[in-house]
């Protein structure tokens, strides 16, 4: 199983400077009955990210709500001519509540760009991407980025109903060709999945694999990508605190030839090459 | 002109502000030029690799926090290969961090990381004693005074001993730790504590205990670095739940010769800069030329047998 060259880019003497600046809200609006889009007004210095970069955002602390950490977020788009930096997230608890109450014309505090993004090799052509629920937010970006490389990409997209399917007409405005997937339907199994995905390899093949979150997806794609030798990039989650590397809370744990190896996902991640994670 | 310096031991500082132990890396160079800092102090390290606790590593508390990160290492080669040639390119002097189970490993790996590019020694003595009954070396002044004097013998370099708030005697284990050759204390480690979610009745740390640090520990941390101040000769560095200049400012008054900044690093990551900046317009503003004026500046008419008596009370 050939492991992608996770380590061949640069390490933080030569990366780029993690910049603290504080954005405008040009807005932060519902999408659909669970996610909000949020859309800032940003300096270009922190708007030359890779796709499967986060940020670590300072939420509003109120009377009711007093989030003392940042919490992380994706880059759900990027806009260097714009000045736009967007986030798509789901209110969970109080720092998202919190993240919510913004308004245009509000100041926020963001720190980034953070982590190690996806990587699209040059011999990739034909990319797949399986993302269910928000985890398309993370996705997002490595869908305007085939575009920019001229890469021919399929997206599925999992979701409980066709109200939760979020960004597909995004996905089919960057010429992915796009699948959609409902629990409603009955079409998002595992086995359905898988057959859709062996008939794409079959069609025309498969290249690349990315995902995000779920360990259903995590564990079919592994499977997969053993079976084919088709090699894949995973974006991971877990509770930060300092978000730059420092703190070590944001460990998880990876085979590596047939070790066990911690890593931080704020650093080394947040993504991970797909046959190394391991499901929670 | 401002004179910033400050003095610990043998050591000259260009500035009382560096960060504490395991809330700071070579990562953060990536946010600004770690020169700007008095000191670097590494993450604790042990002799041998360990991969720390249980996640949940840390959880949230009323604008602090609670860690059980543990210590996980890479293990003494690793650190002497990667990160002290790193820090080797500025001009900042590297403290390094250690711990270990018992006296004895502790003096070894003393011994073993006093090498060119460390400037002193940070002895992490708030850890676990496996020897004893597990509690930390500085709970109590007998086992400090013991790993203390082993560790001395153990190094030419200054010795920074690292203090528990976890006990019930911080002055006579300051003293202890004096004794034994310490060349500085710093105060203090993050204090025991717990959090538990209402909804599974699951505490909130996979190590289901940890310490609290930031602002909500800062009276306590700085009530412990007047005790030591008051009570011993030795330089004291004021450590706990530091996160404005007015903070700073308010450690070196209660007799703190620098500060370490935790925490606020990781909910605002170019703080130690603004709070040099800080200290500077401070001075200035207060028609001041130097940080030593400020150094052990309360004004507390001398109420020394308060500060033994108040270690009891409620
Ligand atoms: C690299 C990365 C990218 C992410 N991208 C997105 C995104 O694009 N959109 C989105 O909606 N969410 C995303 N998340 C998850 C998001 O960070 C959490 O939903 C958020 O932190 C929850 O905070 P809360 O205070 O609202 O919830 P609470 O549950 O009250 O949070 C309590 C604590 O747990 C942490 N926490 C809870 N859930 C998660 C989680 N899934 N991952 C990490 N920490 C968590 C919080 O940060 C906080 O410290 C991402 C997480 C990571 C690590
Ligand atoms: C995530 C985290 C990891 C820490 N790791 C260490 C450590 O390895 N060694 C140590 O001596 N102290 C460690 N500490 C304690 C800090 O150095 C400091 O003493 C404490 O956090 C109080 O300061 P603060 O309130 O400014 O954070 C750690 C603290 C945190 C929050
Ligand atoms: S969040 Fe601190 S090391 Fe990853």
């Amino acid at each position: 199983m050939s492991n992608i060259a996770l380590d061949t880019k640069p390490d933080f003497e030569l990366a780029k400077p993690i910049h603290e600046v504080e954005c405008t809200i040009i807005s932060n609006e519902p999408v659909n009955g669970e996610y909000r889009l949020l859309v800032l007004n940003a300096p270009s210095k922190i708007l030359d990210c890779e796709p499967g970069q986060f940020f670590h955002l300072l939420c509003p602390v109120s009377d009711t709500l007093q989030p003392y950490l940042r919490r992380p977020m994706s880059i759900y788009g990027y806009y260097p001519d714009k000045g736009e930096l967007h986030f798509l997230y789901k209110v969970t608890g109080e720092g998202t509540s919190a993240i919510a109450t913004l308004k245009a014309g509000d100041n926020f505090n963001v720190l980034g760009p953070l982590g190690r993004g996806f990587d699209i090799l040059p011999n990739w052509q034909n990319l797949l991407l399986v993302a269910r629920g928000v985890g398309l937010a993370t996705l997002a970006p490595l869908a305007l980025e085939a575009r920019r490389l001229n890469r021919k990409l399929t997206a599925i997209c999992s979701a409980r109903s066709d109200q939760f399917l979020l960004s597909l007409d995004y996905f089919r405005e960057l010429g992915a060709t796009v699948i959609p997937l409902t629990d409603e339907a009955g079409t998002s199994s595992v086995e359905n999945m898988h057959s859709i995905i062996e008939g794409l390899i079959a069609d025309e093949g498969i290249d690349a694999m990315y995902t995000c979150g779920s360990n259903r997806i995590l564990k079919l794609l592994q499977t997969v990508g053993k079976e084919h030798n088709i090699p894949g990039q995973i974006a991971l989650e877990q509770q930060m605190a300092c978000g730059i590397g420092m703190c070590q809370c944001c460990v998880r744990a990876f085979n590596r030839n047939g070790a066990i190896v911690n890593e931080r996902v704020c650093r080394e991640g947040p993504v991970f090459d797909l046959q190394e994670a391991i499901g929670c | 002109m401002l004179d910033l310096t400050t003095q610990i031991g043998t050591l000259t500082l260009k500035n009382p502000i560096m960060p504490a132990s395991g809330t700071f890396s070579e990562d953060l160079a990536q946010v600004f030029d770690l020169d700007i800092l008095g000191a670097h102090v590494t993450k604790t390290i042990t002799r041998e690799k360990r991969s720390g606790n249980p996640t949940p590593r840390v959880c949230e508390v009323r604008g602090s926090m609670l860690n059980s990160i543990g210590i996980p290492s890479k293990g003494l080669d690793a650190f002497k290969t990667n990160v002290i040639p790193f820090y080797k390119n500025y001009d900042a002097p590297l403290i390094v961090s250690i711990s270990a189970g018992s006296a004895d490993e502790f003096a070894s790996l003393c011994e073993d990381i006093s090498v060119p590019g460390v400037a002193a020694i940070e002895v992490n003595i708030s850890c676990p004693n496996i020897e004893e009954d597990g509690k930390a070396f500085a709970m109590r002044p007998s086992t400090t005074e013991a790993v203390m004097r082993k560790l001395r013998n153990a190094t030419d370099l200054p010795l920074w001993a690292k203090l528990t708030p976890n006990t019930g005697e911080t002055t006579e284990v300051a003293k202890a730790a004096e004794e034994a050759g310490a060349d500085a204390l710093v105060v203090s480690n993050t204090l025991l504590a717990m959090a538990i979610d209402i909804n599974t009745k699951r505490p909130k740390l996979g190590n289901l205990m940890g310490g609290l640090s930031g602002p909500a520990f800062k009276p306590i941390a700085l009530r412990m670095a007047y005790q030591c101040a008051k009570s011993v000769e030795i330089p004291v560095i004021g450590c706990g739940g530091i996160s404005t200049i007015e903070d700073v400012i308010e450690y070196l008054i209660a007799g703190a010769s620098a500060v370490q900044v935790g925490t606020a690093t990781f909910i605002n990551p170019p703080i130690m800069v603004k709070m040099v900046e800080g200290l500077e317009s401070y001075l200035q503003s207060q028609g001041l030329h130097s940080v030593k004026q400020l150094i052990g500046s309360v004004v507390d008419q001398e109420a020394s047998d308060g500060l033994v008596f108040m270690e009891a009370a409620p």
